[in-house]
């Protein structure tokens, strides 16, 4: 016990006295919260529009100030003829325009149907759905308080309701995600090379030739990681719900027992990266690459995996962020307990299980 | 029983291709401090690491302190000390943390053993603060050493622990070697430096994964085949061109200020038909005289019969 | 193009405190084998690092090849040879890859290129290994591979670091062989080594103690200087004054 507390210090010495595994370890989560959080949202703010008032009556103007009002827009210009339109478009600034016909007040007022025109810039198609979503619900909204009564035979008219997050605030969906990708960056990177370092130094060799149990030497690289990966956990934590106003409506302890299980699923896969590479360089490409790409395309965060062909639903199903990221989405936002998703932790167990038991029986006694 | 056996050991890295080592045999007595000689290459770090356990032999068995290699490895590595060829010690630990590092790890304290080391210690402790990556070389492999001693093994393998270090470190190294001896380490030490030999009670001489010969340094000198004379001239390289065109040399190669030579048939050709063709090629300040051969020589008249 | 192919006067180089090269001087005549002596940490590599133009002395003057060390490095670049024991050829490359690499580095021209690595290939009876990974070929062949590469441009100056080490004595020799034969044609050799009894192949030696130069001479004159038998003794008398232990 006491050599494996020995060890344990002679890694934390290592982290410490090194300056790009600090990097890695604190400024990568950090870095990624701040990104993900402010820079890299898919919501829409301030998009700029044009207004084009043929009708220029009080619904017209009533209705340009409720789009102006709203944060999703800023009127850039209002122009009077349609070709005015395309060359805003074409300078690529105005994103999207709203045109108002004559007698747009007439038609309305007198039960006829009204109509106005919506042009968005799909060049880039995410965009422009999502604007011309907002523009539809201001011009129901509008509708809804001229005519709160309107019978209009079989119209139905939805009610949405932002379940959980009411803003539909972006973060929401990528702190989640960033955890479970910094989390998985940082147990597989580090573990693999800090073992892989004492192969490349040569201190293996000597390690080996102690009477210090090879298994022993495993886990003793594998603590100190877990420590830190929940230092980090605690940072992310922190980050997002001071920086990010992220909610933690389950339970905390739930949440920190299934990040623990995550984080050991993390390490045992970079003690099993580490027992098939050679050189540092390696096995930072084999966990960087492979294992962030996979992490990003197969999570859920970013492509929802079931717009996915099914092969790749499959692949996506080995991934282990895939069955944290539904966990953590489920305690943190929805506030949901172990009852709801026992059945992703399982799965996580099984991959932990696997994949350690895999890692140390690789670890090899020997050299070559 | 010898401390360290080794029967017909064979093994190769590569399917194609010499094997590193080829049927080597030796032992070491209990105390003896043992010399494996040869350049880089010669198979000696796959020896140690067979030794030490880190690796399979293809063929024969090894057996340390009474111990398998295969089959009783962790016995063997609580009891003996390795130092790998290449510096293997934590490079951001300073001397103190790797010290103490090293001895929990074989399960001892610093303290309990400090008597054997405290000799080289006392060198480097004024550094102890100073991190390992920060050392000079000597300073280095007196660490390593220190770290290979801490748990006071029985057997102690020292893979090149000279090279890269100045003659005088090589020097001070070697007189460490000799008192650690004198406490009953058994000692299995390689080097590519050939003058070290004489500082071995016994030598295993090795190129290319085969051993020339063992013995005492004395009795390999003996064993030299035929004479060996030493030939000075005022120039000495045109000297060396001129001499290997003579018909009667076996080998002729340089040796500091000298040149060292062999006859190919002691009886039929002698120094003075070799003067006197110098001479007449114009070779001023001729002398030659009979010596001694060094470990080097009868490690070049080994290899070149091999060849 | 100057008599002298090194000429060195007050050399120093500080990094901070620590004085690595005191004021050393000493020139090297063109053909002339030097053995550049000295323990681990007296300061050697810094030395050979400033003629070589990959550090700035801190003051004195230099010429290397007949250019300054502080304004001409390139121009000494292209006038020299360099090879250490450490980094000497691509081992993933062939014995013929890396000819044509070290001789495209330098500007020969593919005529000039084939005909030396034909002749250089030939010469060290490399024929049957011209297609085989570098990394396969023994030590002592690597070395003398990577000496005949270095020289390969026919440089005025060729900086050799510790060729030797841990090569065979056989080999060893006859990477002497080839030393000898590149001062034959006009080559100067500035060598470095651990083995004493090549320090007695120079024509002349300098040994360095704690940054400086403390004897310099031919092989000879210093074992009557030092009342020696051998090079390896007056290494030791020299290098047993030294203070300082660090590299």
């Amino acid at each position: 016990m006491k050599q494996f507390m020995v060890f344990v210090r002679k890694e934390f010495y290592h982290v410490f006295r090194d300056r790009r595994t600090l990097l890695i370890l604190f400024g990568l989560p950090v870095m990624q919260i701040l990104l993900f959080g402010y820079a890299l949202t898919t919501e829409i703010k301030n998009a700029e529009i044009i207004v084009v008032d043929h009708a220029g009556d009080a619904a017209s103007q009533q209705l340009t100030t409720m789009i102006a009002a709203s944060k999703y827009f800023d009127i850039n210009a209002s122009v009077t003829s349609d070709e005015d339109i395309y060359k805003a478009f074409k300078k690529g600034k105005v994103k999207c325009a709203v045109v108002f016909p004559i007698g747009f007040g007439n038609d309305l007022l007198h039960g006829q149907t009204a109509q106005v025109q919506i042009i968005a810039d799909a060049a880039d198609p995410n965009t422009a759905k999502t604007l011309t979503n907002y523009l539809t619900a201001i011009i129901g909204d509008y509708q809804q308080q001229i005519n709160p009564t309107a019978n209009i035979p079989m119209r139905i008219s939805p009610v949405t309701r932002m379940l959980y997050n009411p803003e539909l605030n972006g973060s929401m969906n990528f702190v989640p995600g960033v955890m479970a990708l910094v989390l998985m960056i940082i147990c597989t990177t580090l573990t693999s090379v800090s073992i892989v370092r004492e192969k490349e130094m040569g201190t293996m060799e000597i390690l080996l030739v102690s009477p210090f149990k090879p298994t022993y030497v495993v886990l003793a690289k594998a603590v100190p990681y877990l420590a830190l990966s929940l230092i980090d956990l605690i940072i992310i934590l922190l980050l997002s719900v001071f920086l990010l106003d992220m909610p933690i409506r389950g339970n905390i302890v739930l949440l920190f027992l299934e990040s623990t299980l995550f984080i050991i699923c993390c390490l045992s896969l970079g003690l099993l990266i580490s027992s098939v590479t050679r050189t540092q360089q390696i096995a930072m490409m084999v966990s960087m690459m492979g294992m962030m790409l996979p992490t990003i395309l197969f999570t859920g965060f970013i492509f929802p995996l079931e717009n996915m062909p099914w092969p790749l639903r499959v692949i996506s199903n080995l991934v282990p962020s895939r069955w944290f990221y539904v966990i953590i989405k489920a305690v943190m936002l929805r506030g949901l307990g172990i009852g709801v998703i026992w059945k992703e932790t399982l799965v996580l167990a099984g991959m932990t299980t696997a994949l350690l038991m895999i890692s140390i029986k690789s670890f090899k006694t020997r050299l070559s | 029983m010898d401390t360290v056996i080794l029967q017909h050991v064979s093994k190769s890295y590569v399917k194609e291709g010499p094997p590193a080592l080829q049927d080597v045999s030796f032992s070491v007595k209990k105390g003896e401090l043992f010399g494996l000689i040869g350049p880089d290459g010669a198979g000696k770090s796959t020896i140690f690491r067979i030794l030490t356990t880190l690796l399979l032999s293809d063929k024969g068995s090894a057996t340390v302190a009474g111990y398998d290699v295969v089959k009783n490895y962790h016995e063997i590595r609580s009891c003996v000390g390795y130092m790998p060829g290449k510096f293997s010690l934590y490079q951001d630990l300073t001397i103190e943390e790797n010290l103490h590092f090293f001895a929990t790890l074989f399960g001892t304290t610093v303290e309990a053993n400090y008597a054997l080391i405290k000799d080289i210690y006392e060198q480097i402790a004024p550094f102890k603060k100073r991190r390992a990556g920060k050392l000079s070389g000597g300073m280095k492999q007196k660490l390593a050493l220190c770290c290979a001693l801490i748990h006071r093994p029985e057997v102690l393998f020292l893979d090149e622990p000279t090279t890269g270090v100045d003659a005088v470190s090589r020097k001070e190294f070697w007189e460490m070697l000799q008192r650690l001896k004198a406490e009953g380490i058994t000692i299995v030490v390689s080097t590519p430096y050939m003058d070290e030999a004489s500082l071995c009670e016994r030598i295993a001489l090795i190129q290319t994964g085969q051993i020339l010969s063992i013995n005492t340094p004395a009795n390999i000198i003996k064993a030299y085949p035929g004479k060996l004379y030493a030939l000075m001239a005022t120039k000495v390289h045109l000297l060396l061109k001129d001499t290997r065109q003579y018909a009667g040399i076996n080998l002729c190669y340089a040796a500091g200020d000298k040149l060292h030579l062999s006859f190919k048939d002691d009886g039929k050709h002698h120094p003075a038909g070799l003067l006197s063709w110098l001479e007449s090629k114009g070779q001023q300040g001729v002398r030659i005289e009979e010596i001694t051969p060094d470990i080097e020589d009868c490690f070049i008249a080994k290899t070149s019969i091999h060849e | 193009m100057s008599e002298k192919a090194i000429v060195c006067k007050d050399l120093t180089k500080r990094f901070g405190d620590f004085v690595a090269v005191n004021h050393i001087s000493f020139d090297v005549d063109q053909g002339e084998i030097f053995g550049f002596l000295g323990a681990n940490g007296a300061g050697k590599t810094t030395a050979m690092r400033m003629l070589c133009g990959l550090s700035y002395p801190t003051s004195g003057e230099a010429a290397v090849a007949g250019y300054n060390v502080f304004k001409q490095q390139e121009e000494i670049k292209r006038n020299i040879g360099y090879m250490s024991q450490k980094f000497s050829l691509y081992e993933t490359l062939t014995v013929k890859e890396n000819i044509r690499f070290y001789g495209g580095v330098y500007g020969l021209s593919d005529k000039q290129l084939k005909e030396k690595g034909d002749e250089l290939i030939t010469k060290l009876g490399l024929e049957k290994e011209a297609k085989m990974m570098v990394g396969s070929l023994p030590l002592g062949w690597k070395q003398k591979l990577a000496f005949s590469v270095a020289i390969i441009h026919q440089p005025r100056i060729v900086f050799l670091d510790e060729p030797t080490g841990g090569v065979d004595p056989v080999t060893r020799r006859q990477f002497w062989d080839l030393i000898y034969d590149a001062a034959g044609s006009g080559i100067t050799v500035f060598v470095t080594t651990h083995y004493m009894d090549e320090a007695e192949y120079c024509n002349r030696i300098s040994v360095m103690v704690d940054g400086r130069i403390d004897a310099l001479d031919t092989p000879a004159n210093l074992k009557k200087q030092f009342d020696a038998t051998s090079m390896n003794e007056v290494f030791y008398a020299l290098a047993r004054t030294a203070k300082r232990s660090a590299d």
